[in-house]
């Protein structure tokens, strides 16, 4: 089960290559953006994907390991097809975030950073999106959705499972 | 005194993201006057006659940081933009990002020709997706138009700019964390001395600067300092754009000069407290800034002095809003579950103290504290800050003072006959 870029995530990689100068720790900066890639081609970050990005980019699959263990957004699991990430930060928690990630919990039937069986749904708790402005605010899949209520969330939801 | 837009001017024009309609309306006049008319030792003095202070929380001044870095030091040096937008209640650099990205575009190239800077690199979160294309967007068209790259506007300087996507770390938003980040490496903060200037990105000469900062630039060279200055109060200079939001009518972003007084802002702009409840509290300039009770807010200005007096921090300008049904204790077990969950855990003292202080709040919080706990909170504070490479130590530990000090009855309630 080993990993590898497609030509498409290929043709990026080496696009990015020339954002950063030519030697190796040019090249280490690489890590970020190549665990990205992969994350976008294999859903999650796992251990051949962290040997690939090592052999791409120079450096050590242990180095690749700490960085992806150190950022929240790379996946250390497979996650659903649709990923509903709920502020409950101060402000998104002041206007209905923990009500909306609560719904969401028990009408998918799992808990805080579970998948639901069918692989349709991921559901994370997350802080402050930087878009209090418009609390409370879920992330889904990239895309920020404001000013949630219960009835967009369960239209959505509706629509995502379909 | 009403809302006075400049960095955010005609940001409710669909078409104000696209290089076409920025210059339309005065864009990029002020890289041509700064290219062609004036030397980089006249921008640097109109930079700090400005009396432009850094927009990202810390306050430092612009014009005397872009001064440390020697421009004449052979081999590449770096400009790099802090756009990781991650302290809890601030949300003004996502619609600078979003809906007028040239601006900020704009003050990069001025600095790093002030500076003679190679490159720049533009750090945003990476949970800011829809940005990051709007910016990615924006750096294609300046590059079509000759305003990046080889020979800018025929001026023979040249510099490149490219977007780096953060992946979910609130350390990576402080400046030397976010160099690591950038070479590929765990966020962790650094040691300093050496300072960026010095010792930066790649070892390298480096500034770093929040998005606002870089964003009120191109209106100092167009104006003067000395105008941008007066706009503001003799410390703090220029506009600041406020990020406002909780139990508010109108949450949102507003830009006013330095030093508007808060009840115009909070009341005559944002609507005060939502559905007519009174008022409990302000955090008045993000989660890490000690909190206010409505009477300490009698006569303050919105700038860093007044805001200091009352003994709170203007920090990144994010003003989040308590109406009185805010339950302090649940509030600050959020915040701590927040601190506890990002620190890098590099340094013993803010790794262990952050745990340490979201196990107090949450036996508060779940009925079994004890008194002594809110004295744990002081004793513990004073060996952390002060033992922490970067600031997140203080940050943590100011938000559980203040409250607790502000607040103490509610959470003597709370230790004495739990959660009711
Ligand atoms: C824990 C921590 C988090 C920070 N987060 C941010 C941030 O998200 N955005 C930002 O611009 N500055 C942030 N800063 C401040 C930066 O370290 C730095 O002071 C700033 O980017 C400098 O730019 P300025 O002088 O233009 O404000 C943070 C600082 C600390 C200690
Ligand atoms: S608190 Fe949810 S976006 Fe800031």
């Amino acid at each position: 089960m080993s990993f590898a870029y497609t030509d498409v995530s290929m043709k990026e990689f080496q696009e990015l290559q020339k954002n950063f100068p030519g030697d190796a720790k040019g090249k280490m900066s690489l890590v970020i953006p190549a665990l990205w890639l992969s994350q976008r081609q294999n859903g999650w970050i796992n251990g051949d994907v962290v040997e690939y990005v090592a052999g791409l980019t120079g450096t050590e699959p242990l180095h690749v390991w700490g960085v992806a263990t150190f950022y929240s957004m790379f996946n250390k699991e497979p996650v659903g097809k649709t990923l509903l990430q709920f502020c409950t930060n101060i402000s998104c928690g002041l206007l209905g975030g923990n009500e909306l990630i609560q719904h969401a919990c028990s009408r998918l039937g799992i808990e805080k950073g579970g998948t639901t069986q069918d692989k349709k749904f991921t559901i994370f708790e997350v802080e402050c999106l930087g878009a209090c402005g418009t609390a409370p605010v879920v992330q889904v899949n990239d895309t920020y959705h404001e000013n949630m209520t219960m009835e967009k969330l369960d239209s959505l939801i509706d629509q995502m499972s379909s | 005194m009403p809302e006075k837009r400049i960095i955010l001017d005609k940001i409710e024009d669909k078409h104000s993201p696209n290089i076409d309609f920025y210059r339309g309306n005065g864009g990029y006049e002020a890289l041509k006057k700064a290219l062609t008319q004036m030397s980089p030792s006249q921008i640097l003095d109109e930079m700090k006659a400005s009396n432009l202070r850094g927009r990202g929380g810390a306050g430092f001044p612009v014009g005397v940081k872009w001064s440390f870095i020697n421009r004449t030091f052979p081999g590449p040096k770096y400009l790099i933009c802090n756009a990781d937008e991650g302290e809890p209640g601030t949300f003004k650099d996502r619609e600078i990002l979003q809906k007028k990205p040239h601006i900020m575009i704009e003050g990069m190239i001025i600095g790093a020709y002030v500076m003679g800077l190679d490159a720049g690199y533009i750090y945003i979160r990476g949970e800011f997706y829809e940005p990051i294309q709007a910016v990615d967007k924006a750096i294609r068209e300046a590059y079509d138009a000759g305003i990046l790259g080889k020979d800018i506007m025929g001026s023979g300087f040249s510099f490149d700019l490219y977007t780096y996507r953060g992946a979910g770390a609130y350390i990576c938003g402080e400046e030397s964390s976010l160099i690591n980040s950038l070479e590929g490496k765990r966020g962790l903060p650094r040691l300093r001395p050496p300072f960026p200037a010095q010792v930066g990105l790649y070892g390298r000469p480096s500034t770093v600067n929040n998005v606002e900062s870089f964003s009120a630039v191109p209106s100092i060279i167009n104006n003067g300092g000395k105008w941008y200055a007066g706009l503001g109060t003799p410390k703090s200079g220029g506009t600041k754009l406020f990020s406002i939001s909780g139990h508010v009518n109108r949450p949102g972003v507003y830009e006013i000069p330095m030093g508007t007084p808060w009840t115009e802002l909070f009341n005559d702009m944002a609507g005060g407290v939502k559905d007519g409840k009174k008022l409990k509290a302000v955090i008045p300039g993000g989660s890490s800034t000690p909190v206010l009770r409505p009477e300490e807010l009698d006569g303050m200005t919105m700038d860093y002095e007044s805001v200091q007096s009352k003994g709170s921090m203007l920090g990144s300008g994010a003003v989040i809003v308590l109406d009185e049904t805010t339950d302090m204790v649940k509030l600050l077990y959020r915040i701590l579950h927040f601190y506890a969950h990002e620190s890098c855990g590099q340094c013993t003292p803010c790794r262990e103290g952050c745990d340490w202080y979201y196990d107090i709040i949450s036996r508060i919080r779940h009925g079994k504290g004890r008194l002594e706990d809110l004295d744990l909170f002081e004793r513990l504070a004073k060996n952390i800050g002060p033992n922490t490479i970067c600031a997140f130590g203080d940050a943590f530990t100011t938000p559980a003072l203040s409250f607790t000090r502000k607040f103490r009855d509610e959470f003597v309630e709370y230790i004495k006959n739990g959660n009711k």
